[in-house]
């Protein structure tokens, strides 16, 4: 089967160009970028809309197995297909964690309900609870993409170093989740003028700076392949700088809703913006939009996080923290685009290619060669969110009512439309 | 004027609501005074003390004024109740609200807990303290007392020392002295200080001496014995040393200056037991005396509030 799309313009996150072209998908995969129609092709016109990689979001929590009723893989993959979203890399966070070689498999066999591809982290200590490392080895086998202990850092640094050093024979990568725990524990907000005058237990950048520090120190102890899962503040970018210029490989990644939102957004204790780390200043997020034009940060994703209605409907100290955000990234992306922050190939690199590379995945170019994963998408189209139109099972978001620009149109995996007109 | 469908906070007052309201407090300092301490303000009306936390200064001062005002007065000791069944405190309120109060006093140890509950019942909410946010009638009674005993409630030096991170009624004497054209000292502790508190228009002192000078009103917060675990202070006899408010200290403020504390104090802690007690400086017992002049002008305006809005809504069914 092949396709070709025409009158698109193309956002290429390699070469960080944007123009007009053309593409043709041959049987799963993209065979020209640019060129006419070749013969028999079905001719899809983009419109003069934007065309790109599918967004490769790594950090999206599905409730299998323990609290189906927030997320499933079924419910995931459609949000994410309606997001322009074609691969979700998904978190070990659940209730059992994929703590082991059975618990992957399971959760291996339940994507296949998703109409996108799905990629698994898995825990990097046994339960979660930073005392066992988990069987590494079994689990790379079994298609664990990296190690994650997710929010919970592991506080014991000895075991820590050993995972690391562990882990570097295998090659495998290890995410973190830079913070200070002793200093930041039980806050829900960054420490300031609004923490303060709200009454709000919180906590002081230095926390993650800290936590960074100490994580980065390991990297070059043991040369062990090192992702953060979220820097949020500017204190955080010199070392990250330090740790890159003395060539160590460690990377970072941040949420779309540090980049977007700030501690004011919280107002009148908004339990649907009570996030891990917490929203931090309009300096620091205007710091972390420049970061990321500038390459120190790598990765942009949503960090989906469903929560059901009860869990937020609580005094703002009390409510599980987190948001879902897989049908929202893109939009909410264009919101740095719009305002002027970053570039259209920029924001792909950081929401396709980075990922894709950084996880050893197949996605996340527009070349020939690599596979049919796709979004048409018009970067202008404004709507209002209605939160409950979103295809999650649960529909926290921060973004209800507000108004966006950016519209996904169709979504194609391995050249399969997964979302759009046709699907 | 005074528009507010609900007591949340000082931050949503304007200074003309405080006016207003302190005005009204003032006819009910009066009414206390006399030997029949009655009206009928709130006759017929419900009021429900809903306390998640312990207290019993504050809910028998609002229990009073509630009964002086003719209010049905029904207090609710949460912490025993339903709550340790597992409700959420949404059920909790829309179970009250089912029962049709017309005030519901409320306190919280949560930051917020006060909003979101005022958000899902239809009668006037007021705010007895959440968590480390605010304490607004606390508030309104110091401004009350300080109007007394100054004759003016702006172009004061205020200085308001110890324990100012983990205070509400903190947080609610510097927005409403703010808001009245003051000038504000807090003094405390590094760590018992917020962050950012410099940039909210008051002047940061850990030298109590140097914070007293010339202050015009000396309030003191009462130092938590928790605090003590948390590390924050080492000691109770270094804080008293550092921080405690005795005549050397207090020499250093204006020669009228007077002496404030919310209660219950900690006698050698934060205040020594000669000053709380000298009736030149120390308006501790006025404070205790405005605190139930002033819910009653609270719930007297918010009542009327709520009788406008039902009356509004009865003519509209007409």
């Amino acid at each position: 089967m092949i396709q070709h799309f025409h009158n698109a313009r193309l956002i290429d996150p390699e070469a960080l160009t944007y123009e007009p072209g053309s593409l043709t998908i041959r049987d799963g995969r993209i065979e020209a970028v640019g060129g006419d129609a070749p013969e028999g092709a079905e001719l899809i016109d983009a419109g003069g809309k934007c065309l790109a990689p599918g967004i490769v979001d790594w950090g999206v929590k599905i409730g299998e197995p323990g609290e189906r009723h927030k997320e499933s893989f079924r419910s995931a993959g459609r949000a994410a297909a309606a997001g322009g979203v074609t691969t979700i890399v998904a978190r070990p966070d659940t209730l059992p964690p994929i703590d082991d070689p059975e618990a992957l498999e399971f959760a291996a066999r339940r994507a296949a309900d998703a109409p996108v591809n799905i990629r698994h982290m898995a825990a990097l200590t046994k339960s979660r609870e930073g005392r066992e490392m988990v069987e590494m080895g079994f689990l790379q086998d079994a298609g664990a993409v990296a190690f994650s202990d997710g929010v919970r850092t592991v506080t014991d640094t000895r075991l820590l170093s050993r995972c690391m050093t562990y882990a570097r024979g295998l090659g495998a990568l290890i995410v973190g989740h830079p913070q200070d725990v002793g200093l930041s524990r039980g806050a829900v907000a960054t420490s300031g003028k609004f923490a303060s005058l709200y009454g709000l237990p919180a906590v002081s950048p230095m926390a993650e700076v800290m936590g960074l520090d100490r994580d980065l120190a390991l990297a070059a102890m043991t040369g062990c392949r090192w992702h953060a899962d979220q820097v949020t503040v500017a204190a955080s970018l010199p070392a990250l700088r330090r740790a890159r210029d003395a060539g160590l490989d460690v990377s970072a990644g941040i949420s779309i809703h540090h980049l977007t939102l700030n501690e004011f957004d919280v107002g009148d204790y908004r339990t649907f913006f009570r996030f891990t780390p917490p929203l931090r200043s309009e300096d620091d997020r205007m710091a972390m939009v420049q970061a990321v034009a500038d390459g120190v940060i790598d990765v942009i994703a949503s960090f989906h996080t469903p929560q059901d209605e009860e869990s937020k409907r609580l005094p703002f100290a009390e409510a599980a923290p987190g948001a879902v955000g897989l049908q929202t990234l893109l939009p909410a992306a264009m919101r740095l685009y719009h305002q002027g922050g970053l570039t259209l190939p920029q924001i792909w690199r950081a929401m396709s290619l980075n990922p894709a590379r950084r996880l050893g995945l197949d996605a996340g170019r527009l070349a020939a060669g690599a596979p049919a994963d796709l979004v048409l998408f018009d970067p202008d189209a404004p709507f209002v969110l209605d939160r409950f139109t979103l295809l999650s099972k649960s529909k926290n978001t921060p973004f209800d009512g507000a108004r966006m620009q950016g519209r996904v149109l169709g979504t194609w995996v391995a050249g399969t439309r997964v979302f759009g007109e046709t699907a | 004027m005074f528009r507010a469908r609900h007591l949340l906070g000082i931050e949503p007052l304007a200074p003309a609501e405080i006016t207003t309201l302190l005005d009204l407090a003032e006819t009910y300092v009066d009414l206390n005074r006399r030997t029949v301490k009655r009206s009928d303000a709130l006759a017929g009306m419900t009021q429900i003390n809903l306390f998640f936390e312990n207290s019993t200064r504050t809910q028998s001062s609002f229990e009073l004024a509630g009964k002086r005002l003719g209010a049905d007065v029904m207090n609710m000791a949460v912490a025993q109740s339903s709550v340790k069944k597992g409700e959420t405190l949404i059920d909790t309120a829309l179970t009250l609200n089912a029962m049709h109060p017309d005030l519901l006093v409320v306190r919280h140890n949560q930051s917020g807990a006060v909003k979101l509950l005022a958000e899902k019942v239809n009668c006037a909410v007021l705010n007895a303290g959440d968590g480390r946010h605010e304490h607004p009638t606390q508030a309104l009674l110091d401004a009350l007392t300080i109007r007394r005993a100054k004759g003016r409630l702006h172009r004061l030096t205020v200085a308001i020392c110890g324990d100012i991170a983990h205070s509400r009624v903190a947080r609610s004497n510097l927005i409403l002295l703010g808001k009245m054209e003051n000038r504000l000292r807090l003094i405390g502790p590094a760590t018992l200080m917020p962050a950012g508190v410099g940039d909210l228009g008051c002047e940061v002192y850990e030298d109590m001496r140097e914070g007293l000078k010339g202050a015009d009103v000396v309030m003191m917060l009462r130092l938590q014995k928790e605090r003590m675990d948390g590390g924050f202070i080492p000691s109770e006899r270094e804080y008293y040393h550092r921080w405690g408010l005795d005549a050397e200290k207090l020499a250093l403020a204006a020669p009228d200056a007077i002496v404030m504390h919310p209660g219950p104090m900690n006698r050698g802690v934060e205040i020594d037991g000669t000053i709380a007690d000298d009736i030149n400086h120390s308006v501790i017992r006025d404070q205790v005396e405005m605190g139930v002049a002033v819910r009653m002008a609270a719930m007297d305006l918010l009542a009327r509030n709520l009788r406008a809005e039902r009356g509004a809504q009865f003519v509209a069914e007409v």
